[in-house]
């Protein structure tokens, strides 16, 4: 039915004929053309030649060819082994008279030149590098890996654009419908004398809500412009093509992560050897912080030796536990509660929405957004509180601190997205009436109109795209739900920075000349950067914007350019307002800890998103889906009409569960397989030019004793040990690993006149720790 | 801040040396190496072609007047140890002499271009964990004996706390650090000891790194 409308409309503007009846149907019988088989060709062949290639190029990221490399210079100089390699190519060209290998053999040096210059450009290409190092520099290895991690979620971001604008939004821009040629792309009649005002376009309303940004404005129709590309299947396939993306990305992080190592082994296998051979960060560059780093690893030295004398000490363990029983169960009551407060809030801000928008203060208006925000810096110092009861080592209650921090935003999105939901479901309703009265009124007109002209080629109703009756768009509030939501996310995180940090360190400074005790030693002193609250922020962000993306196409774009300036801006803050660490306390074992939780925050906010494309239905008369039962009919459609019929059969059979669950476990066999045997077995070459190239070496030794190692060309023969470099290991990119985060120190006191004080406001920020240390420092 | 004052003496007093390159370049094509050199270069090490140009400007402006632009006669110079750890990444760095020790060939910490260029490239972020655990054995073990022994213990943690324990603490930690990591038993780490522990440890990697 809806069909019949757009056309109705499509055609009122353009003052074409209305196609007739038959015209129209006719669009539903399968017609073979060329440009129907064009896009599912290209696609595949992409798929194909892409897949090749990269099969192709893991040959030489392979550790094998690294292994070539160091046998080649290992046992004799530089220029002596190439010259034994250049005549050795000759004779093999010569000797066997194979045309064809030699050519092999020179395409493949041509190759490996031709990887070594692309490497060379990418890592040129890697912006911030200079930045990074000077952070590093001052700040060691930790607080530069947040920097690496936003530099990483910024490249994850730019990619998730690019897929969307360039699939999405620019079609639709390009070859779609213009702004005004119909309902959906209009502002309405009762909205247009508002719709540019600066407060209703600071709440995403008036034009903002009738443009790209948001869902509603794509249109539905199958196919657009000269090459029939398929704007709704787009949507669908990008939409879930980002998650597919992300989960890709992230997961191979991790596996690139943890061929470093450091997963196995107890917390205190190697307690004093790791400190001694570990703690020192080589990164340092600085005065400063080397001197705030030896004090720091004097400290932790003095904490273990007292820790390791007081082991044998005797505890009341069931005042221990019953402690550790009410903490928890205080902090599930604050979760609790703060999950029905921001219920109440957003059924309040519906029946805001009832109200007239004058009437409602600024404050009401964004009562929910408020409301969130203050929760996230108010509750982590109120669990830190708690935790103190519990009396913990303070890496554990690190551990529990950022779970209970994970627990709350998890829980404070998902309260609120079900309270959204409760919302779409009401004006899926509305949405009921709305359309039953359209059509009535539809075809009253058509009724009207033949029994006063008395034809069947009825024109279509000549009204303006901005008078007529519009449906609750839900899809378009959710989405400006999610943006808002974002937007003043953000503007909390850069408030935080400024007054946090820029507004103390400037007191600091410049009050300290007429303040009675030392401001820089004392009280506020300079502020300390907060990783792990950071980090977590940046993860939860990332969370909203992938439930969001599907609702807010823009969303993307707009977190794009909130990354870089965040880079921008937080590299600025760190270098003029905070101060290096003072202790440092890892969060976890493995640099896989806040990947693992990225990859959480992926699958949770999967979830509403599959939910609702599954369950809920589109909205009649807006976005790509309209008038559709389901919004993944559009897969099904294609399947039925664009390609050939034994496809569609394929389909059927293939999405058998019997058949899928086998091929799912095979495949995660042959991946586990298939790892495995890169990282064992990383001396064999897959590729037999290879393969040859070190057969014909004299001194093929491929596990050579482990003894001392010299890389570059040297007269005295060394040989270098044996034992695999991991094949992923040498290709590691600068900005993957995500190097051992530093959360907040439990303890601030350092031997000496330093004296810092917990005082960042935002994320989990560990209370001055006890240690078990009774001649420990004071508790502050 | 202290380091944007420090950049801004270390441009001045390079002022020349960096027009100089840049005439150079801009006149005609590179002749610090040639094509030959950049290739083992670039063969035998984790960095690429312009890094490993930075990486000569770097160590001529150590000493200016003693290493030449012009590398593709292989000039065979050599910079003393005092020279080397003037370098910003390197001073505050409590193992610096042996860090420098270790990477030159005749063990007292003189090197050449390609000492310095093999330095910081295993140490830098793409090397692998192997190589790094051989030479950070190498780095720790003070008397080159191819053991660590109770006394390179003793030295390492004096360099990394600068004296502030007391002599029963220091020989506190190294007896448990040998008790933790030694598994042959004879007290002192071996090569397959220390690079049993630390290949557990979960830094080591990110902070055995420096960028250059």
């Amino acid at each position: 039915m809806s069909l019949t409308l757009f056309n109705a409309w499509h055609c009122g503007c353009r003052a074409h004929c209305l196609p007739n009846r038959s015209d129209r149907w006719s669009r539903h019988i399968k017609v073979y053309d060329s440009a129907d088989w064009f896009w599912p060709v290209i696609a595949f062949s992409l798929i194909w030649i892409s897949y090749e290639n990269v099969t192709v190029m893991s040959y030489y990221t392979d550790s094998s060819f690294d292994q070539l490399r160091v046998n080649l210079f290992s046992n004799r100089s530089d220029r002596e082994a190439q010259d034994f390699i250049e005549k050795f190519e000759g004779a093999l060209g010569k000797g066997k008279g194979k045309k064809l290998y030699a050519y092999k053999v020179m395409m493949t040096k041509k190759l490996i030149k031709f990887r070594r210059d692309f490497e060379n450009f990418k890592t040129a290409c890697i912006p911030w590098e200079r930045k990074i190092k000077e952070v590093e520099s001052y700040f060691g290895s930790s607080v530069a890996s947040y920097f690496i991690f936003l530099r990483w979620m910024y490249g994850l971001n730019l990619i998730l654009f690019g897929l969307m604008f360039g699939l999405v939004v620019l079609p639709e821009v390009l070859m779609g419908l213009p702004y005004g040629s119909i309902p959906r792309k209009t502002v309405p009649r009762t909205e247009q004398d508002t719709a540019m005002d600066f407060s209703v376009l600071m709440d995403f309303g008036g034009y903002l809500k009738y443009s790209i940004l948001f869902y509603g404005y794509y249109n539905d129709e199958r196919t657009i412009g000269l090459l029939k590309f398929r704007l709704p299947l787009a949507y669908l396939l990008v939409g879930v093509g980002i998650f597919g993306y992300s989960l890709m990305v992230v997961i191979r992080t991790m596996a690139r992560n943890s061929n470093e190592g450091g997963d196995g082994g107890d917390e205190g296998d190697f307690t004093f050897s790791w400190k001694m051979f570990t703690s020192w960060d080589y990164l340092i560059g600085n005065s400063e912080t080397a001197d705030n780093k030896f004090a720091s690893i004097t400290t932790s030295f003095k904490e273990s030796i007292v820790d390791e004398q007081e082991n044998q000490k005797d505890e009341n363990i069931h005042l221990r536990r019953f402690l550790r029983v009410l903490a928890n169960f205080l902090i599930l009551c604050s979760l609790a509660g703060s999950g029905y407060l921001i219920y109440y809030v957003v059924k309040r801000s519906q029946e805001f929405a009832k109200k007239d928008e004058e009437d409602l203060s600024w404050f009401e208006k964004n009562e929910v957004e408020f409301v969130m925000s203050l929760l996230g810096l108010v509750c982590p110092p109120l669990f830190e509180t708690i935790a103190e009861l519990e009396d913990y080592h303070p890496r554990i209650a690190l551990k529990w601190q950022l779970g209970r921090i994970f627990a709350l935003f998890l829980g404070n999105l998902y309260t609120f997205l079900f309270a959204l939901f409760d919302e779409v479901n009401d004006k899926l309703e509305s949405e009921k009436a709305i359309k039953n009265t359209t059509i009535w009124t539809l075809n009253e007109y058509y009724a009207n109109y033949s029994s006063f002209y008395n034809t069947t080629d009825i024109p279509p109703p000549n009204i303006h795209p901005a008078d007529a009756i519009r449906g609750p768009c839900w899809e378009t509030a959710v989405g400006i739900e999610f943006v808002k939501l974002i937007v003043s996310d953000i503007q909390v995180t850069y408030l935080t920075i400024l007054i946090g940090d820029f507004v103390r360190a400037f007191i600091v400074r410049f009050l300290n000349y007429c303040w009675c005790w030392d401001l820089e030693a004392g009280f506020p002193s300079y502020g300390e950067f907060d990783i792990s609250g950071n980090v977590l922020g940046l993860i939860f962000n990332q969370g909203m914007i992938w439930m969001g993306a599907f609702y807010a196409p823009g969303l993307v774009g707009l977190n794009v350019l909130r990354l870089l300036t965040s880079m921008y801006y937080q590299c600025w803050a760190v270098m003029s307002c905070n101060v290096p660490h003072e202790r440092v306390f890892k969060a976890s074992r493995s640099n896989n800890f806040y990947m693992g939780l990225l990859l959480l925050v992926l699958f949770l906010s999967m979830l509403p998103v599959v939910y609702s494309i599954m369950t809920l239905s589109p909205s009649f008369d807006c976005g790509p889906f309209s008038g559709r039962d389901k919004m993944y009919d559009v897969v099904i459609e294609t399947i039925e009409k664009d390609l050939p019929a034994f496809i569609g059969n394929i389909f059927t059979y293939a999405t058998n569960p019997g058949l899928i669950i086998p091929a799912v476990l095979l495949m995660s066999k042959c991946k586990a397989r298939d790892e495995e045997k890169n990282r064992r077995n990383n001396k064999d070459s897959t590729n037999q030019v290879m393969k040859d190239l070190e057969d014909l070496l004299p001194n093929k030794s491929l596990i050579p004793p482990p003894t001392e190692e010299d890389e570059k060309r040297t007269k005295s023969p060394k040989m270098k040990p044996g034992t695999a470099a991991n094949g992923k290991a040498v290709n590691l990119q600068k900005d993957v690993s995500l190097a051992a985060q530093n959360p907040r120190g439990a303890v601030t006191r350092a031997p000496g006149p330093r004296g810092g004080a917990p005082g960042n406001g935002r994320g989990p920020a560990p209370g001055p720790g006890r240690g078990r240390g009774r001649g420990g420092p004071p508790p502050r | 801040m202290n380091g944007a004052g420090r950049h801004r003496r270390n441009f001045h007093s390079n002022a020349s040396l960096w027009w100089e390159n840049l005439l150079t370049r801009m006149g005609n094509k590179q002749t610090t190496f040639t094509e030959g050199q950049f290739e083992s270069y670039q063969d035998c090490t984790f960095f690429t072609r312009k890094e490993i140009l930075r990486l000569h400007g770097r160590y001529r402006e150590l000493a200016p007047h003693l290493v030449p632009l012009d590398y593709t006669n292989d000039p065979d110079i050599k910079l003393p140890l005092a020279l080397i750890i003037t370098m910003p990444e390197l001073k505050e760095n409590p193992f610096r002499d042996r860090i420098v020790e270790t990477f030159s060939e005749d063990g007292r910490g003189n090197l050449t271009f390609s000492d310095f260029v093999d330095m910081f490239s295993a140490l830098s972020e793409t090397s692998p964990r192997e190589l790094k655990t051989v030479y950070a054995f190498k780095i720790y073990d003070f008397n080159r004996d191819n053991f660590i022994c109770k006394e390179d213990l003793e030295k390492t943690l004096n360099k990394l706390t600068k004296g502030e324990l007391t002599p029963e603490e220091v020989a506190l930690v190294c007896d448990k650090a040998v008790e933790e990591a030694d598994l042959d038993g004879d007290n002192k780490l071996s090569f397959a000891d220390f690079e049993n522990m630390i290949s557990k440890a979960p830094d080591f990697l990110s902070n055995f790194h420096i960028r250059i």
